[in-house]
């Protein structure tokens, strides 16, 4: 008999191309994501070497990280560049490279255009039992699909376009089970702010998650991507749910998904990705999804969790010394006092947008929370960055930009936005912001910006209420 | 990629935990097509602090970082590496990595030292004056005053870093392993072996 295995020890055996005596493995990969920001000194270092790559026809590219939202052709139909003179460079660096080395390519004025991790399920170049990479950490978040996904450096950028492998060595594995129903205005997000509020951001490093119980199972697959995508904020490289009839049915029909009598040997081959019974992992979380409130974030740290109906802790009150120091610091950067009630924060920017919370049942769900409201009068500004471009036109289609607008938010085009201040949506300095984007480090949406983690619906909330607040108390049950 | 077996002088008692790739290298820095120049973005907001250990004329320059837990967290950026790197800094000791990171490190041929807490806090007492001398092929972390810490390192990076080895042209090499990977693949599962037609 064998011996039982996890999902992540199935689709690891899957892709040995060779293993080491020191147990490193040669994987295959089956799909390589690439952006603007994270490839040119890949691509600089094969032409350096003479090299190819090895399988383009695996690989897909797509400017997003430093495109702005604001038009991207004029009048005329023409191309507006960049008026960032390095972010020009290196959109056209990326634009020589896919040309040069033969690289399918979605352009920034091609609707199919947005941000890499939106693209990749929406395409079906995301599929079940692959092994996948992105020079982005973010790319757990196909991991919703029953992928093995994970981010890479520029060199294992390289390495991949040179070979289509990687040498890596087997993770440990990492069970978080959710089980339970959600309550009324919990929503994924607050699903995986609480798993990092507990396991910490070093909770799952060496680790890959799998997502399991009854809390998963009912979730869309629109909420597991917001939940693998967070996987790495809790230090895990890759969060992996099994796929099942839900995933099937969304990845069924579309562009680069298999077709016919091929998608039937898929789908056979799909369903017998589940955890064995009686396989064992390396770590183990559970949490009753009825202790699960709408969640924020307080600090500087995506571990820095609370619920909307509790306060900014006292950094006295974390046992070790360097977390307290930690705390401290991040208090004093976010302009917050110990004890202060987190519906009292008040915001001036909301960003409803980025890889976790920016498709479109998002977008519905910050829509519902809005319409026939208005955003405060303290708001500067609220911005609406929709994943890529089809969810863009599906939003129109519903009405959806039309609830945000009037209700004085912005209605951008697709790419990363406010996420990382790497493109001219910030945040100002010392100003704060409501965002469902996943990392509120130091300076991640502009320097000194302070930002907040919400989910859609308590962004829509603290939009029109100008503070952090309860969603609950504004949706109609 | 340089050979690593040496790395030794004076080091930044910075000591914080959880460094996250932001603090390494802020965004805004990351819109460059090459891999050299990102030393003087590297720890920006930290350096904003006069009393930053990076501009302290006892440690500027020196090629070793000791730091707290979870070094290196956040986002995949090597050029985080590579800011370290452009600003000298040859190795890094703290309890422990992010994995990516880790790996981005000894891809650029720094290393990452993992020490338990006691060890870093006294590495961090010794670097206010004096230097640390860590060598790779001992496995070992040694200072002036006859501290002896020994660390463990995958055999296989430690081949590679110690060799100079471009890990591409090893991979390379076993072409024939992946082009019959790819075969069977292409049998078994075809609908995997073509995404883009
Ligand atoms: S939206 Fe943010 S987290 Fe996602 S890929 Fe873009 S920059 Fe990275």
């Amino acid at each position: 008999m064998t011996k039982p295995r996890t999902l992540y020890e199935k689709i690891w055996d899957a892709h040995v191309v060779e293993r080491k005596d020191d147990g490193t493995c040669l994987i295959y990969i089956d799909r390589h994501l690439v952006h603007e920001v994270t490839s040119p000194q890949a691509f600089e270092g094969l032409r350096m070497a003479g090299r190819k790559v090895r399988r383009p026809d695996l690989t897909l590219a797509v400017p997003d990280h430093n495109l702005p939202t604001t038009a991207r052709v004029d009048a005329q139909g023409k191309r507006i560049p960049i008026a960032d003179a390095e972010g020009a460079e290196q959109l056209a660096a990326l634009e020589r490279n896919v040309a040069e080395f033969g690289v399918p390519y979605i352009g920034p004025t091609d609707e199919k255009q947005g941000i890499v991790h939106v693209i990749g399920p929406e395409q079906g170049f995301t599929l079940p039992g692959t092994t996948m990479v992105c020079g982005d950490s973010h790319t757990a978040a196909h991991g919703a699909l029953g992928a093995i996904a994970f981010g890479i450096g520029t060199s294992e950028v390289e390495h991949v376009l040179a070979t289509q492998t990687l040498l890596l060595k087997q993770s440990k594995t990492m069970e978080v089970r959710v089980e339970g129903t959600l309550g009324f205005g919990v929503t994924p997000k607050d699903v995986v702010l609480e798993i990092i509020g507990r396991t910490g951001t070093a909770g799952g490093t060496g680790h890959v998650i799998e997502y399991r119980g009854s809390t998963f199972r009912d979730m869309s697959i629109e909420g597991r991507l917001t939940v693998a995508n967070m996987a790495i904020e809790g230090g895990a490289r890759s969060g992996l749910f099994a796929p099942d009839e839900k995933t099937f049915a969304y990845l069924k029909g579309r562009p680069m998904a298999p077709k016919g009598a091929e998608w039937d040997a898929a789908v056979a081959w799909w369903k017998s990705l589940v955890t064995d019974e009686g396989a064992v992992f390396d770590k183990s979380l559970f949490i009753d999804a009825a202790d699960i409130a709408p969640n924020v974030t307080w600090g500087t740290s995506p571990e820095d969790v609370v619920s909307i109906t509790g306060s900014v802790p006292d950094p006295e009150s974390f046992s070790d010394a360097s977390k307290r120091a930690a705390a401290e610091k991040a208090l004093e950067y976010m302009g917050l006092t110990k004890g202060q009630r987190m519906q009292d924060v008040s915001v001036e920017h909301i960003f409803i947008g980025s890889c976790t919370n920016s498709r479109i049942e998002d977008l519905r769900a910050a829509a519902s929370v809005i319409e026939g409201r208005h955003i405060a009068g303290s708001i500067k500004q609220a911005l609406v960055v929709p994943g890529s471009g089809l969810v863009k036109r599906q939003a129109e289609a519903e009405g959806l930009d039309r609830i945000f607008t009037e209700a004085g938010f912005e209605w951008r085009e697709p790419g990363c936005s406010a996420c990382l201040g790497m493109n001219p949506d910030k945040v100002p300095s010392g100003e704060r912001c409501a965002s469902t984007s996943n990392r509120n480090f130091m300076g991640r949406q502009g320097p000194g910006a302070r930002t907040h983690l919400v989910s859609p619906v308590m962004a829509a909330a603290a939009a029109v209420t100008g503070h952090l607040a309860d969603v609950r108390e504004l949706m109609s049950r | 990629m340089d050979k690593v077996s040496i790395v030794e002088g004076g080091a930044y008692p910075l000591g914080v935990k959880n460094v996250d790739t932001d603090m390494i290298i802020a965004a805004k820095w990351l819109k460059t097509i090459s891999r050299v120049g990102l030393g003087k973005g590297a720890f920006e907001a930290m350096r904003q602090d006069p009393a930053n250990v990076f501009d302290d004329p006892a440690h500027a320059g020196s090629p070793i970082l000791i730091a707290g837990d979870n070094f290196g967290c956040g986002s995949s950026r090597e050029h985080a590496a590579w800011a370290l790197n452009d600003m000298g800094v040859k190795a890094v000791i703290a309890p422990s990595f992010s994995d990516i990171f880790s790996g981005n490190a000894f891809k650029n041929g720094i290393l990452t030292v993992v020490l338990p807490q006691e060890a870093i806090d006294r590495l961090m007492d010794v670097a206010k004056t004096d230097p640390i001398h860590i060598d790779l092929d001992a496995q070992s972390v040694t200072t002036p005053f006859q501290d002896r810490f020994s660390f463990e390192i995958d055999p296989f990076r430690k081949t590679c870093l110690m060799g100079g080895l471009d890990e591409i042209g090893l991979t390379l090499a076993e072409a024939d392993r992946i082009g019959a990977y790819e075969a069977k693949v292409k049998a078994d599962r075809p609908w995997v072996s073509a995404a883009v037609a």
